[in-house]
């Protein structure tokens, strides 16, 4: 029934079979969703992509898929991958800081009179077993 | 007499794989050599000649070559896991920032409660006052917040199983390319 279309048979002007591997996926409320998709991959790629892969999966892919299309309409050169690398920067750079204050935290440990009874971190332990209460935050937990 | 392009002297990636003429104004023949027929046979899969051709054409020639090789990168990551693609790597170097921003905020804490309560002691001279960690900006300015991205693993609700095919960075351990 026309009426009952998804976006994807709307967008192609077909109708749409009650298996349309689209439909699910694909509502006929949010028309941008399939033609971004479309734009990047094309219809039957994508047909294809999710044909292949097992139902239960098939709703994830839809949505990694237009998330994707959308990154590479707004960067046509880069698309995600731009992210990524700015990520890579990202951690690269946190890294960095994180090993000069863990050495900063070193040497303040070989230098710390032991008579403070202050408990200093070793650089090479792991942070990540400090419980939240037994530091004083300073606001600086991401939200 | 019918126009004819001149052909180029071999055929690129593109054409053999499409089984076309390849001529000298071929858009793909800068970017897929022969020699690399799997890169357009990745790209093709996932993308189709048809689009590349019209993302390609959408790019100033200058960063053509950059274009290719983030499709190429898309392709393999889709390829290699159909479900996620490159949004599990996305998700797990978000993931490892968080880790980082959160080792980040207990260091300088701690480097900040040391401060606080050695600042009526006497300071080693050999500890140089314009060391890193007493800048206030390093110590108390948040690290940046990650753009575009914030929690994606919750958008698609990643789990580890989603990330087995990439791991903790492992596979992404290194980025793409330079920017």
């Amino acid at each position: 029934m026309i009426s009952g279309r998804c976006a994807a048979c709307k967008y192609l002007r077909r109708r749409c079979p009650s298996d349309c591997i689209f439909s699910p996926y694909f509502s006929p409320s949010d028309p941008r969703r399939f033609a971004c998709v479309h734009r990047i991959y094309g219809a039957s790629n994508v047909g294809k992509m999710l044909q292949q892969l097992p139902p239960h999966l098939r709703a994830q892919a839809a949505d990694t898929l237009c998330f994707e299309a959308q990154c590479r309409m707004q960067d046509p050169v880069y698309g995600c991958v731009g992210l990524i690398s700015q990520l890579h920067e990202e951690i690269h750079m946190a890294e960095s800081q994180l090993a000069k204050i863990q050495a900063e935290i070193t040497f303040l440990n070989c230098t710390a009179p032991e008579a403070q009874g202050l408990q200093i971190i070793e650089a090479n332990s792991n942070l990540n077993s400090l419980l939240p209460e037994q530091i004083t935050t300073v606001g600086l937990y991401p939200q | 007499m019918k126009g004819h392009e001149p052909r180029s002297s071999s055929s690129c990636a593109a054409c053999k794989l499409l089984k076309r003429r390849c001529t000298s104004k071929c858009i793909f023949a800068p970017y897929f050599c022969s020699d690399e027929p799997m890169k357009f046979a990745k790209v093709h899969k996932v993308f189709g000649a048809s689009n590349v051709s019209k993302i390609l054409t959408g790019v100033p020639e200058e960063q053509r070559e950059d274009a290719v090789n983030s499709l190429a990168y898309e392709a393999e990551a889709r390829l290699r896991d159909p479900v996620y693609g490159c949004i599990g790597a996305i998700a797990s170097l978000q993931r490892r920032m968080v880790e980082l921003q959160r080792d980040l905020a207990i260091a300088r804490a701690c480097l900040a409660r040391y401060a606080a309560t050695s600042s009526s002691s006497l300071i080693s001279s050999s500890f140089s006052s314009s060391s890193l960690i007493w800048d206030d900006h390093v110590i108390m300015a948040p690290f940046p917040d990650v753009p575009a991205c914030n929690g994606l693993s919750n958008s698609f609700n990643l789990d580890s199983s989603g990330l087995s095919q990439y791991g903790p960075v492992n596979d992404f351990g290194h980025g793409p390319y330079v920017l």
